[in-house]
């Protein structure tokens, strides 16, 4: 429920990540609510510890260090609310990814419509399908309860049949669910979620409503062949995906407490906070989060009020990293490589960086391989997602990337990508934005935490967003276009606010940086050439206001869909020259 | 900041819980004296099922085939017995597939349970039982030495250790096994051919502890019948002085090999004991330190990936790393005298 500001409720936001924890502190200061700072600890969900709520308090701690402000009383409690000495907090927010992925079995009808509901909602959870069974599964019933038996599913999600429609295929497909759980031990019975057609609700409980300790509804994702809600399937899956962890991860139950039920998985958070911001900042662009940690690669993007959320384990870059080969081969990482690297040497990578989720880059080569490694993941996941986006959503061409203003990007791979130019470098790389575009980095990771302030307080997000907590890299102006190198593809002007100008060519192949400090405005003239389209049409002019930031106006003029040069050598002088252009060494 | 442990000690009591997947019977007693390969619990579960419908096979409703049943729930039975009469001159029939076991009978259909799996739960370590946990296994105590691994292939076995690594960095080809090591534990360095484990397994071997193995020859290791554990990783890394220097001391003991999975939120990890008779009980480790100065660390990433050092100094704030990176670090003195500057999420205690 929203909190007026005059209440000037102090909130605490803490993330429980695969490697880290981390606490932030929102506060209101000269009447409006503001990120105060953030501390942060090894997540200890894993052994020796195996306490989640250990390494919070650590991060607590940590915060309490930088702020002076004491939040823990003796015990290591959490003080709430806010005491008039200035110690407490008056509000907790917990946000998780920690914890072994999930895995789910999904049932629906049709592969291409109840049964794609449901993996989209797998998708919004940290979890891989590991079956699915559908209309077109021609395993008898007793191969299905074998395979049940033998997987162990944390999770089934049942969907299928329009609202009043089909009924008895639906209800010939839950009977190897049933049984196959009879067989099961009560302990290891999976969490059940039904988002199928609501007038089967009733007969679902008597068929499995004894068998389940875990059962769960929610309102039907297809409704009606044409129109798919996964909210609240999602929302209710949320629910059951902490109640999972609560019962994997000691010490959850004590943050649950602490937060008075506030947990939320960190993707759906997220998802949460993209849905509020597209609301709020509505355009006929669509926006676009993207965060790439240890657990999971998450790619949610707005559209007009409508989010889509897809949570990737497999894409991430933690335990699962020898995952990635599994989608994709060592060359196709190594072709973002600055430096010569062997097949070889990348394959040790991944599999010795998933013995040790949490280490990080030290040496020139290690970084250079795990910025290799987190483009190709990112790229993967943004092409996974792509497939998911609407189809109504405004592009410069069939089957490219929707248009998107704004970007926010975060997550472990950006906080180690060194510097805002290495991290940029990674974005435009890995998602290929076209037209143009703003460029925000989530520095401190505060998305998904403020998605799960909001449903607390409304203010707050909109606030913390304002005041500038979040780095704006600038403009990015992404022409569409194949050309020869070399070739001029766009003349660009920007007027800075003081009547001086500063002119550009840009040539295809190249990157191109116009500096505008953060604060500043300017007026962007754009002149396409070669029939390069910047959004205003092939070949097209036009100005823009453009607001600066870490590196200003930055213009990729390396075409799209981006090609690298097949030639290795020239490949990673490019890679290095275009680092250069971006301010990374 | 906590930091994680890696063991190699020489001389501790360790204590450790043996679980069974599944709840099942436990075996063992308490005080009972346990080699690694007694079974300590076991457990059964089914494995393969065949779900017959009465109803349709027969062309009758359920209700009517339920009265059709000539078995009743538990009842075991033979392969084509007769789960189902129908009626008539001609009657159909439906009959078992093969041997199995009747778990549910009702509404028209019938399912057998066909196969089982028969789970049972080893010591995979020397030591006595100090607790049952009920239904699920027990707590077992040993006292020796104990080396920690990063990667296992599953597996557990025990046998009389041989040392065929000169050195940490040594090859592991396969060359020097011959039938004289038969039933032992091997030492050996870094493995690069599947080769090599292929001829561990002709001898056979009862085990495996490598430095490192090359990521290709995993699917292969996997599928080996003997432990194979790893000390420090994938790739060419060579095995850390600490597991080398107490490993190769200890060449011709009993040795045993707990190559289980490395589960970061279980915490089960790859190991092995050598028991070593004591009058008086060493304390147990300690599963984790804070950073200070002096401890003997192990780098897990590079610079210097795999090696020991002993920290030198705790970098105020954040100290900016030759990747570009800023992280709380520490200044370590490797074993070759060299100084390096490693973030301390790198870095794991040794002892």
């Amino acid at each position: 429920m929203p909190v007026s500001l005059i209440d000037g409720e102090s909130l605490l936001a803490i993330d429980v990540g695969a490697t880290s924890t981390r606490a932030v502190l929102f506060d209101v200061v000269d009447g409006q609510y503001r990120f105060i700072s953030h501390g942060s600890a090894p997540s200890t969900a894993d052994a020796p510890i195996r306490d989640v709520s250990e390494g919070a308090r650590n991060a607590i701690e940590a915060l309490q260090t930088v702020t002076g402000r004491t939040l823990l009383d003796v015990n290591r409690n959490l003080i709430a609310p806010a005491q008039g000495t200035g110690t407490g907090v008056d509000a907790l927010v917990v946000t998780i990814s920690a914890g072994p992925t999930l895995k789910s079995v999904i049932v629906g009808l049709l592969a291409d419509v109840s049964l794609e509901s449901a993996r989209k909602l797998s998708e919004t959870i940290y979890a891989t399908v590991v079956d699915a069974i559908g209309l077109n599964d021609h395993r008898p019933s007793d191969q299905q309860i074998d395979t049940i038996l033998r997987l162990r599913p944390d999770l089934i999600i049942i969907t299928g049949g329009t609202d009043g429609g089909a009924s008895l295929s639906i209800q010939k497909m839950l009977e190897p669910i049933g049984l196959a759980c009879y067989l099961l031990p009560e302990e290891k019975r999976p969490s059940v979620l039904y988002a199928g057609n609501q007038k089967l609700q009733e007969g679902v409980k008597g068929s499995l409503g004894s068998l389940f300790k875990d059962l769960h509804f929610a309102s039907n994702v297809r409704p009606s062949l044409d129109t798919e809600d996964l909210e609240p399937a999602a929302r209710e899956l949320s629910r059951m995906y902490v109640n999972i962890r609560k019962k994997q991860l000691k010490g959850l139950d004590v943050l649950d407490t602490w937060a008075t039920g506030q947990v939320l998985p960190t993707g759906y958070a997220m998802g949460r906070m993209m849905r509020f911001l597209s609301r709020l900042y509505s355009t006929s662009k669509g926006i676009l989060s993207v965060d790439i940690g240890a657990s999971a690669s998450v790619i949610t993007a707005g559209f007009h009020g409508k989010s889509t959320l897809s949570v990737y384990p497999q894409f991430g870059l933690g335990e699962n990293l020898p995952l990635l080969l599994q989608h994709t081969t060592l060359e196709n990482i190594l072709r973002w490589s600055p430096l010569d690297i062997s097949a070889g040497v990348l394959r040790d990578y991944l599999y010795q960086k998933s013995l040790y989720p949490s280490a990080i880059p030290a040496t020139v080569e290690d970084q250079a391989i795990s910025q290799a490694i987190a483009r190709e993941a990112l790229s993967l996941a943004m092409r996974k997602a792509q497939a998911d986006f609407p189809r109504s959503a405004a592009t410069l061409r069939p089957g490219m990337l929707p248009l998107f203003d704004p970007i926010l990007a975060g997550g472990g791979a950006l906080s180690d990508s060194g510097n805002p130019g290495h991290g940029l470098m990674l974005l435009l790389d890995a998602i290929q934005p076209i037209g143009i575009t703003t460029v925000i980095i989530d520095q401190n990771n505060l998305l998904p935490l403020l998605g799960a302030a909001s449903s607390r307080n409304s203010l707050l997000p909109v606030q913390v967003l304002e005041s500038g907590a979040f780095l704006s890299i600038g403009t990015v102006v992404a022409p569409v276009i194949k050309a020869k190198y070399g070739t001029t593809i766009l003349r660009a002007t920007l007027t800075y606010e003081n009547e001086t100008k500063t002119r550009v060519e840009v040539k295809f192949g190249s990157i191109e940086v116009l500096p505008l400090s953060n604060g500043e405005s300017g007026e962007l003239t754009l002149q396409p050439l070669a029939r390069a389209d910047v959004g205003f049409g092939s070949g097209r002019a036009g100005k823009i206001q453009v607001s600066g930031g870490a590196l200003g106006v930055v213009i990729d003029g390396r075409g799209r869909p981006l090609q690298l040069p097949d030639d290795a050598v020239r490949r990673r002088e490019l890679i290095k020259k275009w680092q250069w252009t971006l301010g990374g060494g | 900041m906590y930091a994680p442990m890696y063991h190699v000690i020489a001389l501790t009591t360790i204590m450790r819980e043996r679980l069974l997947p599944v709840n099942g019977e436990v075996l063992a007693r308490v005080g009972q004296k346990v080699s690694s390969s007694d079974v300590v619990a076991e457990a059964t579960w089914a494995r393969e099922h065949a779900l017959l419908d009465i109803a349709k096979t027969l062309r009758v409703s359920p209700a009517k085939a339920d009265k059709m049943l000539k078995v009743k729930e538990g009842d075991r039975v033979k392969a084509g017995a007769d789960i189902a009469i129908g009626s008539g001159l001609f009657p159909r029939e439906v009959r078992a597939p093969r041997e199995g076991k009747v778990v549910l009978a009702g509404s028209g259909q019938v399912l057998l349970e066909l196969a089982q799996t028969h789970f049972q739960l080893r010591a995979a370590m020397p030591g006595t039982v100090m607790q049952v946990i009920e239904k699920r296994g027990v707590l077992i105590q040993a006292i020796g030495s104990l080396i920690q691994g990063v990667w296992g292939n599953g597996r557990a076995d025990a046998g009389t250790l041989v040392n065929l690594a000169e050195k940490p960095d040594s090859i592991f080809n396969g060359d020097k096994m011959d039938v004289s090591m038969r039933g032992s534990i091997i030492l050996g360095g870094i493995c690069k051919d599947a080769e090599a484990l292929q001829v561990a397994a002709e001898v056979p071997v009862r085990g495996l502890i490598l430095a490192s193995l090359f990521p290709s020859l995993i699917p292969l290791a996997r599928e080996m019948k003997y432990p194979i554990m790893l000390t420090d990783g994938f790739g060419s890394i060579p095995m850390n002085s600490a597991a080398f220097k107490l490993l190769s001391t200890n060449a011709k003991r009993e040795i045993t090999v707990n190559a289980e999975l490395l589960n970061r939120y279980s915490s089960t990890r790859p190991e092995a004991i050598i028991t070593l008779p004591v009058s008086v009980e060493p304390a147990p480790h300690s599963d984790f330190e804070i950073f200070t100065i002096g401890q003997q660390v192990r780098l897990r990433r590079p610079p210097a990936m795999g090696s020991l050092g002993s920290i030198v100094s705790l970098k105020p704030g954040l100290s900016v790393l030759p990747s570009g990176l800023r992280a709380q670090s520490a200044e370590v003195k490797l074993e070759n005298g060299e100084n390096v500057l490693v973030p301390l999420v790198n870095l794991e205690v040794v002892g």
